[in-house]
């Protein structure tokens, strides 16, 4: 990426609350979910008719649901009569003044995570128009992707603006039937992002939700729709390594990502909710339904996530490889400490003929946390000559932890191949010591043995962020050995 | 440089080590033989720091500091180094990444500036030569996969490399073939200097043809119960250990 991007991205990371502000009036819904609470966000979000109907037809269906069965995940049950379901955005009026108001501990947790000094105000909360032009920045950034054709935008804004893309993409890649918490986020979602690439445009930046969203608001149910039209190409970045706490516990977001003919999209994640304190207590439960669609020959979509947050993480990435040679990717990362529970892993459902797909799965466990690897591939019975690789290799510190691996195939086409490896190691006090004999401290001893037993897929992830990232797990995973 | 005063070991109630005494002075280079079980390693892991360990009396001095109380890595900082019985893999840490991050870890402890990449690689290679380590092991991860004997090499090669004061080498020659006992030799041997000490450990006399000790010890049971000259080894070669006990008993 060129310096000049790069230095209009780090500013721009700053002035979410600016440049993409939703106009929604202010308004705080009491608890409880039932039509009229549905009518009622729908209505404050100016939404056409159909997307109205489109949320009721998700909601009635989600009544008839169950929640999904724990398989070995130890959870309270979830009230979702206590719950919100739509409040304004906050403003920054009743946040920090300036950096001075901050919480020392937090900004030396920026430090640490090699987040640049400018950013780390905006992420703290402080209001930074005072030292950008912020809306200016935002503009010349919204110029250069529109003289592309390239609308990226809050999920709302595109509701109002492009209702006809909405109508036609939304849910055809995650219907509202999909699961139980599909359902829920397609009844009642507020916002998210919109991502369209027109035909044959290669995206001149890595897209990054982290400068506009409004932090305190879209996360609970957030909705994203990326479409990448025939021979088109992005890179999007969704997420931050700055610890993120939220009120809210519970958070079940939806992305489709829908590729056409030739085109590629890369979607890179990192995630770092509260994962809750020492004992567990507080942390937030992350229930996502992220699925690509290679709706066309030789497309490509490719998944890249580090989770190192949250109390219990459940989500499974996931790519339709429903074109001829189409090529689907998911290369993870997923930490736990502590406390906490992931079950995580990816659906690669092989339709078309010689399609490829490839698993690397890296977790990580300390403390008595609980790592699940959880994968399906699927040949369908057209997959002739479909090929997937799935690697699957869990590290533990410490003898409190577990990880688990559960790699489901179902391969319905005889030339179909499937391979599967998998590989269980720990972090031993003879290869620390080993490593301080030498001289090297027992925490960058830690640090190293981690990011070495990452590094497949830090090197998918853009080079800023691989960075931050491998800092956030030294970070995650302090003192968790000896 | 290092001197041991009726040090008393133990590992959870098993008393290991029963009073060693044993005063090493730059320059000079000891062997430390015995039966199986005897407690060699053991105090080759306590002089350099490993956790595990309880000293319950007696003392060990380098140069001139308390060594005990040190960390393992401010020692190695100080110079100690530990060539170990049985390298440790490392998954996904590159061999030479690994040496940078300890050499430059190192330097940066004794106020210097840390080597660049472009001064390590070279230097690196160098002594990847003189110790005959195939240059491609360098590029792989830390012992993953090695062979015993290369292994061993790798720790040879990183000795050269760190350049330390004292280097403990405990049973460095098990596992190598007769060139690259050679050249294992040549490497500590290379590393001879008025101002630096080594400990070997080793059940072959054979290694002691290449590097002639000042010193031979018999450590059994926890005790040194022989200290003598370089034909020390070579009585123990042709008369065994029982001999000592014999020797003792009369
Ligand atoms: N962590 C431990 N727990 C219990 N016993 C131990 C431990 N470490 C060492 N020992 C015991 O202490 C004794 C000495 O072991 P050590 O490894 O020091 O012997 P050594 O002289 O190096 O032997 P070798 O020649 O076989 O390498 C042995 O009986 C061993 O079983
Ligand atoms: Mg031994």
């Amino acid at each position: 990426m060129p310096s000049s991007t790069e230095e209009l991205q780090s500013h721009l990371r700053k002035d979410y609350e600016h440049g993409f502000t939703t106009d929604v009036e202010s308004d705080t819904l009491p608890p409880g979910l039932d039509e009229d609470v549905i009518r009622h966000i729908s209505r404050m979000k100016h939404e056409p008719d159909f997307l109205l109907e489109w949320r009721l037809e998700a909601y009635r269906h989600w009544l008839t649901q169950r929640e999904p069965n724990w398989a070995k995940l130890n959870i309270a049950p979830i009230d979702y009569q206590a719950i919100s379901y739509y409040s304004a955005p906050k403003t920054q009026a009743d946040g920090p003044k300036s950096l001075d108001e901050v919480d020392p501990k937090l900004l030396e947790t920026y430090e640490k995570l090699g987040i640049p000094l400018e950013e780390r105000a905006a992420l703290a909360g402080v209001a930074v128009d005072a030292v950008f032009d912020s809306v200016s920045v935002a503009t010349t950034f919204k110029d250069k992707l529109a003289k592309e054709g390239i609308i990226f935008c809050p999920f709302s804004e595109a509701v109002q603006e492009h209702p006809e893309l909405i109508k036609r993409y939304l849910g055809s890649v995650v219907p509202t039937t999909d699961n139980y918490f599909a359902s829920l986020n397609s009844a009642v979602f507020t916002d998210g992002s919109f991502v369209y690439i027109p035909k044959g445009v290669r995206c001149p930046m890595e897209l990054s939700t982290y400068f506009r969203i409004n932090a305190a608001n879209t996360g609970q149910f957030e909705r994203t729709l990326i479409i990448a039209e025939a021979g088109s190409y992005v890179s999007y970045l969704e997420g931050c390594t700055a610890p993120q706490r939220d009120e809210n516990q519970l958070h079940a977001a939806v992305v489709e990502l829908v590729a056409m003919e030739d085109a590629e999209i890369k979607y890179s994640t990192v995630q770092n909710w509260y994962p809750g304190d020492e004992n567990g207590v507080g942390g937030i439960y992350n229930f996502v339904t992220k699925r690509g669609d290679c709706r066309g020959d030789n497309s490509k979509i490719s998944w890249t996530q580090v989770e190192t947050g949250s109390a219990i993480t459940w989500k499974y990435p996931s790519c339709l490889l429903r074109g001829d040679n189409s090529i689907g990717e998911f290369h993870s990362i997923a930490v736990t400490n502590h406390h906490q529970q992931a079950d995580t892993g990816t659906k690669m459902v092989h339709l078309g003929k010689n399609t490829r797909s490839t698993i690397v799965s890296k977790g990580i466990s300390a403390g008595q946390a609980q790592n699940i690897y959880r994968g399906l591939v699927h040949m369908g019975k057209n997959a002739s000559s479909a090929r997937n690789h799935t690697r699957c290799d869990s590290l533990l510190m410490g003898d409190r932890c577990g990880a688990h691996t559960y790699p489901y195939m179902e391969v319905k086409n005889p030339s179909a191949r499937v391979e599967h490896e998998a590989t269980t190691s720990r972090i031993g006090e003879d290869q620390l010591f080993y490593c301080q004999q030498r001289g090297i401290s027992e925490e960058d001893a830690v640090s190293m043995i981690v990011n070495g037993f990452c590094k497949e897929v830090f090197r998918e992830l853009p080079m800023e962020f691989a960075v931050e990232a491998q800092n956030l797990l030294a970070l995650s995973l302090e003192g968790s050995v000896g | 440089m290092l001197e041991i005063n009726n040090l008393h070991v133990r590992v959870g109630d098993k008393t290991i080590l029963n009073g060693i005494n044993l005063t090493v002075k730059a320059g000079e280079v000891h062997a430390i033989m015995g039966p199986n079980g005897s407690g060699k390693s053991t105090l080759s892991h306590v002089l350099a720091g490993r956790a595990g360990y309880e000293v319950i009396e007696g003392s060990a001095r380098y140069q001139g500091k308390n060594l005990l109380e040190l960390s393992p890595e401010t020692r190695a900082h100080a110079g100690v180094f530990l060539g170990f019985q049985y390298p440790v893999e490392i998954p996904g840490v590159n061999n030479m990444y690994f040496l940078k991050a300890a050499i430059n870890a190192r330097r940066v402890a004794n106020g210097l500036t840390e080597l660049d990449a472009f001064d390590f690689i070279q230097m690196a290679k160098e002594k990847a030569k003189l110790v005959g380590l195939d240059e491609s092991l360098l590029q792989r991860a830390v012992n993953e996969g090695f062979s015993g004997g290369e292994k061993k090499r790798n720790e040879i090669f990183q000795m050269a490399v760190l350049e330390p004061q004292l280097a403990i080498l405990d049973e460095t020659d098990s596992g190598l073939d007769i060139d690259a006992l050679k050249i294992v030799a040549e490497g500590v041997n290379a590393l001879r200097d008025p101002d630096r000490a080594v400990i070997l450990v080793t059940h072959y006399q054979r290694l002691l043809d290449y590097i002639v000790p000042d010193y031979v010890h018999v450590l059994s049971e926890g005790r040194i119960v022989r200290s003598g000259g370089r034909e020390l080894a070579l009585t123990l070669e042709e008369k065994g250990y029982s001999w000592l006990k014999e020797a003792a008993a009369t």
